[in-house]
């Protein structure tokens, strides 16, 4: 029998480099939405709405969230890693992280592409 | 013979008795905080989702946005963020080698509670 190690901190660069990559867009776009809401000022529903609407706002705001479950995967992955220590249990919670996240990138697309 | 090199090193790993320099301080909130927003993250995608979707989930979200139980539980939801948003710039720049000696690295922790703790108390006037 081969001793494989199911879980465990053998991802490599990629996923640091997804984190910080993810981190970035996220801080630029929070700026960026910051400052345009700032502009608009929306207080209605319609005008709330129609910032959302606007196509390059809601490619940037699905990118964002794209960005945001993907940071979040790995800094959750990081912290099971950390104080889950039988494989079961941990390799269980990883799936569980990630059903949540991949449900929350399908909700965030049906949010925005309703508009 | 290996045994007598081994050393018996002082060790301490009592919580109530460890006293966390400011970096740890900003590194172990900056894990709290991201554990907050992650848990929370359902919540925040159906108030984005109430805000967008009609006039009348709107006035919902508009409802349940300034109820006191939420105000305060956006407030800490808004100081995750902010805390989690100014931590990771300075990780960002510690991973490129910016300010990584100890004395710099403690200034630049205490940078981060300057500007996040007032920056929080703003943006709380601001949109709560």
């Amino acid at each position: 029998m081969i001793n494989r190690i199911v879980v465990g901190a053998h991802y490599g660069l990629k996923d640091w480099i997804a984190q910080r990559a993810t981190a970035v867009i996220m801080a630029v776009y929070s700026v960026l939405v910051a400052v345009v809401l700032l502009i608009v000022r929306p207080g209605t529903f319609e005008a709330w709405q129609g910032v959302f609407a606007h196509g390059v706002i809601k490619f940037m705001t699905f990118l964002f969230f794209v960005s945001l479950f993907y940071h979040a995967w790995i800094g959750v992955r990081d912290i099971w890693m950390d104080y889950v220590k039988p494989t079961g249990i941990r390799l269980t919670l990883h799936v569980l992280t990630i059903t949540a996240l991949v449900g929350y990138t399908a909700w965030a697309a049906a949010i925005l592409w309703r508009l | 013979m290996a045994e007598m090199t081994i050393k018996k090193r002082p060790k301490n790993l009592d919580l109530t008795t460890i006293r966390l320099p400011l970096p740890g301080k900003v590194s172990i909130l900056h894990r709290v905080s991201g554990v907050g927003l992650f848990l929370f993250l359902p919540v925040l995608l159906w108030l984005f989702s109430a805000s967008l979707t009609s006039a009348e989930t709107f006035a919902v979200f508009k409802a349940v946005f300034s109820s006191l139980p939420a105000k305060v539980v956006l407030a800490g939801l808004l100081w995750a963020f902010v805390h989690h948003f100014c931590a990771g710039i300075r990780f960002l720049l510690l991973d490129l080698h910016v300010g990584i000696e100890k004395e710099a690295a403690r200034k630049s922790a205490a940078v981060v509670f300057a500007v996040s703790i007032p920056l929080t108390l703003i943006l709380w006037g601001v949109l709560l």
